[in-house]
Order: C-alpha cells, then sequence, then structure tokens
C-alpha cells in the first residue's frame, strides 16, 4: 500500500477552524442547531467541532453520535453483517437544524443511510453536511456536502484515512492510500 | 465484521461463547433503538418470517413478533389449533407449504423435542428455536444472561440457582449452557423427582433445599411446575410444594443480602413465588420480557445477515 500524505497537522487545523467559523456565520449562536457524528469515524470530527466551536463562541452546541449500521442498503448484500456501534443522542431533532458530520464522503450511501436513521429522532427543520475530505466524483447518489474541509480526485481502489491526533497518530493528518498495483495510475 | 458460527439457532448447545458476546453486544444497540420515539430500523425489510407455533405461547410469540416488525420484516403467524395439522399433516409437509409462499425464516415452537434439528436437515431457511418440548429455549437463555449481564455488570463468575421442575423445563437446560458458556457457576434446586437423574453430569450444583440454595447464590431463576408436561403424580399437592419450595418475600429479607429474582413466565403466583416476592426490588421479572424483543432482534438480525 502506497501512503501519500494530502492534509499535514498544520493544514488539518487551519481547516477544522474554517469549518467551525462557516458553520458560525450560518448557525450563528447553534441556540436550534445541532451537530450529529456518523459513526463510526465522524464522531472525532463531531468532537472536535464542537471544542473548537466552544473555544470561539464559549457555548457548548449539542452534539450526538448517529449509528447508521441498522438502516444500511447493503445489509444480507455482504458476506457478514456489520456490527453496529453506539448511537447516542439524548435530544430531539424536532425542528432543529442538524449538521450532519462525517470524516470522508465517497459514494454518499452513508449520508443516506444517516438521512433515513435520523428521522427516527423527530423531523429536523434543516439538514445539512460537513465532511473533513470530499472525494470528488465518486458518488453512487445525488449527495453533496454543505460544508467541505477538502476536495480530493482519488481512483475507486484508492482509500483515504484521517488519523487523529492522540491514540492513533502524534498529529491530526489525512493520508490517501494507493494499492501497489495501481500505483502508476494515481496522480500526485 | 463478525458473524454467528452458525445458520439456525437451534440451541445453546450448539453456538460458541463468542457468539453469544456478538448477540449481546448487537442487542446492546437493539435496545437504543426501542428507546427512540421511532422504534424501527429498516434492516429486514425484505425477509419473510413464519412465526410456527406448534404449541400455546403468549410472551414469546408476541415478543418475536414484535422484534420482527421492529426489524422491517415480513411476518406470518401460524398456530397448529385451527389448522390443517388436526387433519393429519406431516411437520415437513406443513413447512414446505409455508416455504412454498417464500419465506426466508421460521421461527419454531414444538413440543417434540429435537424438531426444529430435524426441520434444519430437510430446508433452506433459517431456523430460529422458540422452545422445543423439555430440550432448549434458546432465546430464553439468552434473555435471561443478558438480564443478569445488564444487572450486575457479568455473568462470569456469578453464582445462578435454578430453582423449580429442572426435569420439564427447556429454559432450564439453555439456561445452563448459556451461563457455563458465559463463565458462571450454575446450580439447580427442586424436589428429587423434579430433577433429572444425571444432572450431575452438566456439572452443576445440587441443592434440595430451597433456602440453601438461596445462600449460596447471587441469582435465583425460579421455573414454573409445568403440571402439562408431568406424566403421574411427582409431588403431593401444588400447596405441599409452595410450602417446601415456594419463596416468599422473608425467606428472601432474611438473607441479608443482595439477590435477583428472575422468571421467565408465566407465574403461577402463590406456588413457586408469592406476590409479595414478585414484585419486590430484587425482582428483575418485567426487565427479562423488555430485553426479550432485543435479543430476538439481535439473533433475527445476525441469522438474517449471515452469507
Amino acid at each position: 500500500m502506497h501512503k501519500r500524505l494530502i492534509v499535514p497537522h498544520a493544514l488539518f487545523q487551519i481547516m477544522i477552524q474554517r469549518l467551525a467559523h462557516q458553520l458560525i456565520e450560518t448557525h450563528r449562536d447553534f441556540s436550534d442547531s445541532v451537530i450529529l457524528g456518523l459513526q463510526p469515524r465522524g464522531i472525532y470530527v463531531a468532537d472536535r467541532l464542537q471544542q473548537t466551536l466552544q473555544k470561539i463562541l464559549g457555548v457548548s452546541v449539542q452534539t450526538g453520535y448517529l449509528d447508521i449500521t441498522f438502516h444500511r442498503d447493503d445489509f444480507r448484500r455482504r458476506p457478514a453483517p456489520l456490527a453496529p456501534n453506539a448511537t447516542k443522542v439524548d435530544f430531539s431533532l424536532e425542528g432543529k437544524r442538524v449538521i450532519l458530520v462525517d470524516d470522508v464522503l465517497y459514494t454518499g450511501r452513508s449520508v443516506r443511510a444517516a438521512l433515513d436513521a435520523m428521522i427516527s429522532y423527530g423531523r429536523p427543520a434543516q439538514v445539512e453536511l460537513l465532511v473533513l475530505i470530499d472525494r470528488q466524483f465518486t458518488r453512487d447518489l445525488p449527495i453533496e456536502a454543505t460544508y467541505v474541509g477538502q476536495r480530493v480526485d482519488s481512483l475507486h481502489s484508492q482509500r483515504v484515512e484521517v488519523t487523529w491526533q492522540g491514540a492513533e497518530s502524534p498529529e491530526d493528518v489525512i493520508w490517501l492510500l494507493t494499492p501497489e498495483q495501481d500505483k502508476s495510475h494515481a496522480t500526485a | 465484521m463478525q458473524q454467528l458460527s452458525v445458520r439456525h439457532l437451534l440451541g445453546i448447545k450448539d453456538i460458541t461463547p463468542q457468539d453469544i458476546q456478538l448477540i449481546f453486544e448487537t442487542a446492546d444497540q437493539f435496545k437504543e433503538v426501542l428507546s427512540r420515539p421511532i422504534k424501527k430500523v429498516p434492516s429486514l425489510r425484505d425477509v419473510t418470517i413464519a412465526n410456527v407455533f406448534f404449541e400455546n405461547s403468549t410472551r414469546t410469540r408476541l415478543s418475536f413478533e414484535l422484534a420482527e416488525k421492529r426489524l422491517s420484516a415480513d411476518v406470518i403467524n401460524f398456530s397448529a389449533s385451527g389448522s390443517s395439522v388436526k387433519k393429519g399433516e406431516t411437520l415437513l409437509d406443513t413447512v414446505n407449504n409455508i416455504l412454498a409462499m417464500k419465506v426466508d425464516m421460521i421461527v419454531m415452537r414444538h413440543s417434540s423435542p429435537g424438531a426444529p434439528h430435524f426441520l434444519s436437515r430437510k430446508i433452506k431457511a433459517n431456523i430460529v428455536n422458540a422452545g422445543d418440548g423439555t430440550h432448549e429455549h434458546p432465546t430464553q437463555a439468552l434473555l435471561d444472561a443478558f438480564s443478569i449481564r445488564e444487572k450486575l455488570g457479568d455473568v462470569g463468575g456469578k453464582k445462578i440457582a435454578i430453582i423449580g421442575d429442572i426435569t420439564h423445563s427447556r429454559v432450564a437446560l439453555s439456561n445452563i449452557f448459556a451461563l457455563q458458556k458465559l463463565g458462571a457457576e450454575v446450580a439447580v434446586c427442586g424436589p428429587p423427582t423434579l430433577l433429572p437423574k444425571h444432572i450431575g453430569g452438566l456439572g452443576v450444583k445440587v441443592f434440595w433445599n430451597v433456602r440453601e440454595a438461596l445462600q449460596w447464590c447471587d441469582v435465583a431463576n425460579v421455573l414454573r411446575i409445568q403440571l402439562e408436561r408431568q406424566q403421574g403424580k411427582l409431588f403431593p399437592s401444588l400447596r405441599e410444594y409452595a410450602m417446601y419450595f415456594g419463596i416468599n418475600k422473608k425467606m428472601l429479607d432474611e438473607l441479608n443480602k443482595e439477590i435477583v429474582l428472575m422468571h421467565p413466565g408465566p407465574i403461577n403466583r402463590g406456588v413457586e413465588l408469592t406476590s409479595d416476592a414478585a414484585d419486590s426490588h430484587h425482582s428483575i421479572i418485567l426487565d427479562q420480557v423488555e430485553n426479550g424483543v432485543a435479543i430476538r432482534m439481535a439473533v433475527l438480525y445476525l441469522l438474517a445477515g449471515r452469507a
């Protein structure tokens, strides 16, 4: 597997700051807005955004975790079911402005499942989507993000990996992974 | 990505401790689903399940049906009374006729031990045993163990006494298998006529005195006297059974310790349990019923998702 750094630590911090400010532009004091991180990897983005907004605004934005396992469209179409993760939504979404948050937007199928799963908690007034990385031109469904950290061109065989400072890595970084056989096709 | 080691849930005997853990972890998430304002997920929307009950049931059938509906499966119900079984149709013919209507899974209760095992060798659909005679009742054992885990944090290392009519109870056998696989110590307690002769061969302790059993255990799982399965008189009277093996609040209070009281239902109040014991703070009987739906959702989900 060939690994290329696409977002280094310093740029990662700027990206988070920019996304937080973009959210503030639209949501102001977040009185009716909530953040929903998608399990398993979107919850780190959600937590980081909540901390950043806390520093900038001094308010704690309501944040939840949404697991989409039971709403996936590939159940019984893969060799074994995926293990579910915890859902933690301690508030109603009725009439709220929801910001769905994930690390990577690829086929759009997870987001479709999330839109479906979310409705179990009430009817939101508005739903937006925030992603760190948008793998553009790879969508299976007509889904686009409202806020994007960075757009990336990629092959289907490639994978984007977001690693978080802490247990996983000494720094916040994003990698593009290419299998050896496709190395020659991957653009620099 | 994990999956069950079996295609059918016929008994706890056939599954591994890892299978039980996987079912518990999945059930944890379904419990959360059941606490949502909208308690339904679309996972099994392309699956049709037949509940085939050759024997009476209230709790188990309602619990399975609710679990199936919460998972968005299509459900058909069959009960032997008022069906062609009464006209002399064989088990295999009955089930094959149901399967001809394109059914993916069968949840079956039957009065003959081994009936679901027999079917599993003949048909392609996944089978869940919802009780076969005096043999096994796997989902009941899973929900019992899940309720103990929820109440005490873990099943491993705990002491569990199963009290009552052990010989005629499928719940007892499945519970013994499940609890032992999870690392618990198990004892049985009842009058000698209601304990199987070679029960010691399963590696369980035996008590003939209910007070000693209660003193020993962390959890008491109390079973009903299954009069409908008994042939001949195995004890003089229900009143005498209640005197010697019935559990009341006073006995529990005299133990001077925390004890968890369970019962798979239906309770014969005043026989194996008095009302003040069944409704006391020791009892987790209604939690068991609540957990039953989540456990059955997990079992159906994991079996349906298996390739």
